[in-house]
């Protein structure tokens, strides 16, 4: 069941706002969407990449000879002889990319690391070679893992190591009545994607490359390619139209898609190379391993005084991945002092890399479970505890929230969930064998904006065509960017196609920090409404024009059909208008750069594939989405088995731009978190710093039988300073608090705070 | 995965044959733990011989005295069957809470005795060189390793590796048999089916090269027919077993003192584990939870650990206590 109040909203639009089912749906389940690997070329080989069983030290000797004589076998290529690359710093060092390229050296930085690529001409012949091909290691000693006796927390390169902050954390917490110290844990996670990765890749006769792979990012990945194969970003195209679940995993292109260009060049024929499931835990960058530190200064009447933050998370040898966790902290309550501070763990791991709502999800894991450790140290009610201390302005930069409607969403979510039956002792309700657990927590996520680009075009059909290289994740971008151009055309939403993905279209920044929606709603609306004046203009001063009217804004475009305002004469069709006119096409193409940076290319390279143009989306407010999340568990008293029975989430994401799709993507969010409260961890095999649970039956998500029924409810109003259409974020915000809130929940079926994720069944036994 | 001749048989003693025949060689049936198998690199054999084909071996027989399954009937369909479900129930229940639905609808009732560990250290065989399962004599890996999934009964220094059946629960704790085909039919007890590691993990059950299984039986009783199957893991649904127990009752005509109980462990032994001992404690007394929980800590009495499974050790009981409890109908 699902609630949305913002169908109402008097700004929607005859599309906009509407529960419209997915453009992309029924393509995805007929198997008529087609993925990446499913691209079909003539003469096209395979390659399997060799891996390292050793997590660090040399490479020896590789003996290549038993693999050599499998038939089919076209070309095995190591460090010895792989093409050397130039390396690809597009963006803050290792924030997002690992900075590691396959085959350049001997070096073993971590298990499963590339160490050769079989080529052959059947998967079945590459696999079989892969297998055959026999190393000598000089292996030497690694660190594991976060908890490794070797391990040794350090400050992070180039920042303060006394961190960040405001006011005086330690004068403050010396002075409060009330003081609550814990330490959450939470382990390696990989967000497993149903579409591994992989990628196609063919050079063409004139040097050009395509590309075939999966990307939250066509743009970022084309860079990537042109870095390191040192060719003009024109010679590389990037084709993703779809993308089977990226959450972080398809932000830039890894080794995979490297190495399958590179085996192209060499093989002079397209190759194709496909992981498996077991080399996607190590294919790409998985959220780390994370210790934070939570100290809660407050006074007896539960007034926060002060927050410390103190994160260490695993990073690996050669970038510096940053994992925080207390940008949820430092917005979420009034508080005037804060301090938080950062040491990073080298483990000889992939470089770790965003999980949906990275920093956020397990911020808000720690800070909310805090918050409700005391609120039952006050005896407070949760709710209540939080309300004391809502923050009216942002305490960070003291601007205006754009909008915060969290106090109306901790209503929402208390009124739906039925939160005033709580009993709030803990163990004080049950069912049976059953310890019943009620918990709450709340979240943040922030509204960042990038420039987008793209192109409208009006056939002379009517018919409109929507282009942009930005990405379809899942989130329904398909559906949206259509819904957009529909309502700034005044046509039938069913009239206009959306083409994303290629970057042969017209440039978008990255399927991230669930800021694509938002963006490119902008970016299609600004077009179209570009598309539509020209239309009229057409229509207002053409001598084929039909029409008296001499002025754009006198006219309606509605239904597909012009007409004057005033009534003055009959309405036409735009495709019988086009033809009086004489016109094939409109075709229009609009970015949403500042103004002043418009017309630099350089500047445009830049906004689409780097951060330097991503930043908050407005310079005088504060702008975040905002989210309540309330739990009912079950504990089985005998195994201490958890069961999520029911979840109620209120929401504040500003204008939904489609109820229907923004409800999939808090549900599948709270999935998400549930999967990290629950079930969710890497395991690490300290001896040889490999993952032992690398598969889909042992690292253990939730299936359709752990979801209960989830309720959503939106409590969010049009906020023009998040985004040109009024929308947040969406996205990501639905992973946040859900953790804390079953923790919490957790707690009060059974007395037992485990501050160590997942919480599995030994741990409350 | 390396080349292997595929050969389709259309009679047992062509089957028998072809497999007699040929060094290396498998049988497949629904290919849910063979071709896993073989893509993980554990199973590299010379040839499969395709038994899917064979007539007569996918009947279902429920009768008065005893179940007969056909090795080849798929899990989905003994699950369902109407007779098995109503009258059987454990034998219905630990099929259905195996695997997953498209599993089950491949799966046959032979293959799943013959499925095998999910020891990591097991499954990839490129990266662990010791396990003795794999190859005798070159140690376990999983000893001081990664163990949470490990059994801490039936264990032995050379393997702590879990049978990770369901069904095999049942028919142990139900004292069925297996049939098997090398020329002659061969009855083998359950009991004797699933061997312990001891010094020869790789030795699992006692079937020659070439022997084919055709059916199991299991009797019936009063028990099986007021019996459960529980199985505790950490999500919903397909997912192994942390702990899991078959049980079955039988109640003198008082209805409070137990004449028969059949108990058997899954998810934390190295083989379907009967706890007889636990059966011994309670055949004569009254059923009642004090005495369903003090018996049921026998179920791993002598039971050793190795780290993360230690649990197990106070899981499991809880586990045959709660099973035994429902089919007694006080929980």
């Amino acid at each position: 069941m699902s609630t949305t109040s913002s169908e109402s909203l008097k700004s929607n639009g005859a599309f906009l706002g509407r529960r419209i089912a997915r453009a992309d749906g029924v393509a995805k389940v007929t198997g008529r969407a087609d993925y990446a690997l499913e691209h079909d070329l003539a003469d096209i080989v395979h390659a399997v990449i060799v891996e390292s069983i050793v997590p660090s030290g040399r490479i020896g000797k590789i003996d290549l000879a038993a693999a050599q004589t499998i038939p089919g076998v076209l070309r095995i290529l190591t460090h010895a002889d792989a093409l050397p690359l130039k390396s690809c710093p597009m963006v803050p060092a290792g924030s997002v990319m690992e900075s590691f390229l396959p085959l350049q050296d001997d070096r073993i930085r971590y298990n499963g690391q590339p160490i050769a690529l079989v080529v052959a001409d059947s998967f079945d012949h590459a696999i079989e070679a892969a297998g055959g091909v026999r190393v000598d290691y000089q292996a030497e000693p690694a660190v594991a893992d976060i908890d490794d006796p070797t391990a040794r927390p350090i400050d992070v390169p180039g920042a303060p190591s006394s961190g960040m902050g405001r006011g005086d954390a330690k004068g403050a917490l010396a002075a409060a009545a009330v003081r609550m110290e814990a330490t959450y844990t939470t382990p390696r996670e990989y967000s497993c994607p149903m579409e591994p990765l992989g990628t196609i890749a063919a050079w063409g006769t004139d040097g050009d490359l395509t590309v075939w792979m999966p990307s939250q990012w066509a743009e970022g990945a084309r860079r990537a390619f042109s870095e390191w194969f040192a060719i003009p970003m024109e010679k590389v195209r990037v084709i993703s139209p779809f993308v089977g679940g990226g959450f972080g995993v398809k932000v830039t292109a890894h080794a995979d898609a490297l190495l399958a260009a590179m085996a192209a060049r060499e093989m002079r024929r397209p190759v194709k190379l496909a992981l498996s499931r077991p080399q996607n835990f190590t294919g790409n960058g998985l959220r780390p391993a994370i210790r934070q530190n939570l100290t809660l200064g407050a006074s007896e009447d539960g007034k926060l005084q002060v927050i410390i933050h103190e994160n260490t998370s695993e990073t690996s040898v050669d970038d510096d991945y940053v994992e925080g966790g207390a940008a949820t902290a430092r917005v979420m309550y009034a508080v005037p002092n804060l301090s938080s501070s950062q040491k990073l763990v080298r483990v000889n791991s992939f470089t770790p890399s965003w999980k949906r709502a990275p920093g956020e999800a397990i911020g808000a894991y720690a800070l909310e479970s805090a918050m409700d450790e005391l609120a039952y140290k006050l005896k407070l009610d949760p709710i209540e505890l939080r309300l004391r201390n809502y923050a009216s302005q942002d305490p960070e930069s003291a601007k205006p929230w754009s909008t915060r409607r969290l106090r109306e969403a901790y209503d929402a979510g208390a009124r739906a969930f039925g939160w005033e039956r709580r009993s709030p002792e803990p163990r004080s309700m049950r069912d049976g064998h059953e310890l019943i657990g009620w918990g709450m927590a709340g979240g943040a996520f922030p509204n960042v904006h990038t420039p987008g680009e793209a192109r409208v075009t009006i056939a002379a059909d009517g018919s409109v065509d929507v282009a942009s290289s930005g990405a379809d994740i899942g989130g329904g971008t398909y559906t949206i960017l259509a819904q957009t151009a529909a309502d700034a055309l005044g046509v039938p939403f069913e009239q206009v196609r959306v083409r994303l993905g290629d970057t042969s279209l017209p440039r978008a920044p990255v399927a991230g920090v669930s800021q694509i929606a938002n963006l490119l709603t902008g970016a299609v609306d600004k077009t179209a409404r570009a598309a539509r004046e020209e239309l009229l203009t057409l229509a207002s001063s053409h001598a084929g024009s039909p029409f008296k009217a001499k002025r754009a804004n006198d006219f309606t475009i509605k239904d597909g059909k012009i007409a004057p305002t005033d009534g003055s004469a009959e309405a036409v069709m735009i495709s019988e208008f086009m033809r009086m006119v004489g016109r094939d096409r409109i075709e229009v193409t609009r970015n949403t750069m500042p103004a002043d940076k418009a017309s630099s290319e350089s500047e445009q390279r830049d906004a689409y594939d780097s951060f330097k143009y991503m930043g908050p989306s407005s310079a005088t407010h504060a702008t975040y989405a905002w989210c309540a999340q309330f739990v009912e568990v079950r504990v089985d008293e005998d195994y201490g088995t958890v069961r999520v029975r029911r979840m109620v989430g209120a929401f504040d994401c500003g204008r939904l731009y489609n109820p229907k799709l923004a409800e999939s993507q808090w549900k599948g969010g709270m999935i998400m978190g549930m999967g990290e409260a629950l079930l969710e961890a890497i395991h690490i095999d300290r001896r040889y710093a490999r993952i032992t649970n690398n598969n889909l039956a042992e690292y253990v998500v939730p299936v359709n039988a752990d979801v209960p029924d989830i309720e959503v409810i939106s409590v969010g109003e049009p906020d023009f300073h998040a985004s040109a259409l009024g929308g947040k974020t969406v996205g990501e915000i639905g992973v946040v608090g859900a953790a804390a809130a079953i923790a919490n929940a957790v707690f009060h079926a059974t007395g037992k705070r485990v501050r160590d994720l997942p919480i599995t069944m030994e741990k409350l036994m | 995965m390396n080349n292997f001749e595929y050969v389709r048989a259309t009679a047992i003693p062509d089957a028998l044959r072809a497999v007699a025949d040929q060094a290396g060689s498998r049988f497949l049936a629904g290919g849910t733990t063979m071709v896993d198998l073989m893509k993980c690199g554990v199973e590299v054999p010379s040839a499969l011989i395709d038994i899917t084909r064979l007539p007569g071996l996918d009947t279902i027989e429920a009768g008065p005295a005893s179940v007969r399954i056909g090795a080849l009937s798929r899990m989905s369909d003994v699950a369902d069957h109407p007779t098995i479900r109503k009258e059987f129930p454990v034998l219905s229940e630990s099929l259905w809470r195996g695997a997953s639905a498209q599993l089950r609808n491949m799966a046959t009732i032979g293959g799943n005795l013959m499925q095998r560990t999910r020891c990591s250290y097991f499954r990839e065989p490129g990266v662990y060189s010791a396990c003795n399962k794999r190859n005798p004599g070159s140690g376990c890996a999983a000893l001081e390793g990664v163990n949470r999934g490990h059994a801490v009964l039936g264990t032995s220094p050379s393997c702590i590796a879990t049978n990770p059946g369901d069904f095999a629960v049942a028919l142990v704790a139900f004292d069925a048999a297996v049939y098997v085909e090398n020329g002659k039919p061969r009855r083998i007890p359950i009991d004797d089916f699933f061997t312990l590691p001891g010094d020869t993990p790789d030795v699992e059950h006692p079937l020659s090269p070439g022997e084919l299984i055709v059916a199991v039986e299991i009797p019936t009783s009063p028990a099986l027919r007021r019996s459960h199957y529980l199985k505790v893991r950490d999500r919903e649904s397909y997912e192994f077993a942390v702990a899991s127990a078959a049980v079955g009752l039988e109640l003198e005509a008082d209805g409070r003192t137990i004449r028969d109980v059949r108990v058997a462990l899954g998810g934390i032994a190295t083989r379907p584990w009967r706890a007889r001992t636990v059966e011994a404690a309670l055949v004569g007394r009254t059923f009642d939870e004090p005495t369903v929980r003090a018996a049921s800590r026998l179920a791993t009495e002598g039971a050793v650990d190795h780290g993360e499974d230690r649990f197990k050790i106070d899981l499991a009981p809880r586990v045959v206590a709660r099973a035994l409890l429902t089919v007694g109908g006080t929980s």
